[in-house]
């Protein structure tokens, strides 16, 4: 099967704008985006430059804009997608070179909601025990790979690149709502700040977008009443 | 543009109304600060009696209303727990009663200026 992959490229150092370019590649049907991407670094343009480590969808690397939607190039195949593919870098971020996006102040906002476990009491003599209802509880947002699909993809970002975003949301409702964890009040002053949950304007996108099928807005959503109501 | 599904059309919507009303209502305070001078404010009623401004009118409507039934179906998205995952049923329950009750007023309002009466 022969695809035309169009690519928009941009190498700061040589080009004052992005561009686009063409490259022909024959790939198998049941071949991934990635696998043409490395085709073409491999056998045709070695000066392309994307992101990926382990190519199997678990770490949220490869995430890019195709054929107008966020997706992971090592998840969609190029079956699912016809003959002619767009890819471009994820939209909201500084491009660096290519397809390779800033990222810095992406994970600057996920480490502003610590996202670890915190909890001062002693520790118990085995593990700390939850039940399944309680793990249940925040089981959907545990599935966050951080390859930032649903922040790049929510207009309110786009707007103001300051907003901490879903996918810091995300992971801050990851531990707010685990009953092991004793830092949501923390947490929760973060996201109720002027640039924190407030700025979500339920458009959705994020949950089109996420590669997990994690209910972003959904999670988003249980943010907000717990600020509201202090129901946790 | 991220896709155009329903979500990001109700949100474009409510922007785009929400001006559209914020326009009107500048309008609408500036007309209503020239009834200090009856005269003038008379002269310019003309233009609220022109089929033009009547079709504008048409339109206003649609914008309140939109407006309105959008900030309702956001509560149902905010405090109802079922609300984001039937966001988009309840975006095109929204649109139905949108054009339930706007398509019969726009009749209303528009048949004295198309039937003259």
């Amino acid at each position: 099967m022969r695809v035309v992959l169009k690519i928009k490229r941009f190498n700061p150092e040589r080009d004052r704008e992005p561009y686009w370019a063409e490259y022909e590649v024959d790939v198998e049907p049941v071949d991934r985006v990635l696998d043409a991407l490395e085709y073409v670094k491999w056998h045709l343009d070695g000066t392309l430059a994307f992101r990926r480590s382990c190519a199997h969808g678990i770490c949220g690397s490869d995430a890019m804009l195709i054929n107008g939607r966020n997706r992971l190039a090592c998840k969609v195949l190029v079956k699912e997608l016809g003959a002619r593919i767009t890819v471009e870098p994820l939209r909201g971020f500084p491009v660096i070179k290519d397809l390779v996006v800033d990222m810095e102040g992406f994970f600057a906002k996920y480490r502003a909601i610590k996202p670890y476990l915190i909890n001062d009491e002693p520790p118990p003599e085995t593990e700390r025990r939850q039940s399944p209802e309680e793990r249940a509880r925040f089981d959907d947002t545990t599935k966050c790979i951080l390859c930032a699909a649903c922040t790049t993809s929510c207009p309110s970002f786009w707007a103001n690149g300051e907003y901490i975003g879903p996918a810091a949301i995300v992971n801050a409702h990851r531990f707010i709502f685990d009953s092991r964890d004793r830092g949501a009040a923390e947490r929760l002053a973060v996201l109720n700040a002027r640039l924190g949950v407030w700025r979500c304007r339920t458009i959705f996108n994020c949950v089109e977008a996420c590669p997990r099928g994690i209910d972003v807005t959904r999670a988003i959503a249980e943010v907000k009443r717990a600020l509201l109501f202090s129901s946790l | 543009m991220y896709r155009g599904r329903e979500g990001m059309w109700s949100w474009i919507l409510h922007r785009v109304t929400g001006l559209g009303i914020l326009l009107f209502l500048a309008i609408h305070i500036v007309d209503i600060y020239l009834l200090g001078w009856p005269d003038v404010f008379n002269k310019l009623l003309f233009l609220y009696r022109h089929p033009v401004f009547r079709v504008a009118e048409v339109f206003l409507v649609a914008a309140v209303l939109y407006h309105a039934l959008n900030g309702l179906r956001i509560l149902l998205v905010d405090f109802w727990v079922e609300g984001t995952r039937l966001h988009r049923q309840i975006f095109w329950v929204q649109v139905g009663i949108f054009l339930l009750i706007w398509i019969p007023t726009a009749f209303l309002m528009l048949s004295p200026v198309v039937f003259g009466r």
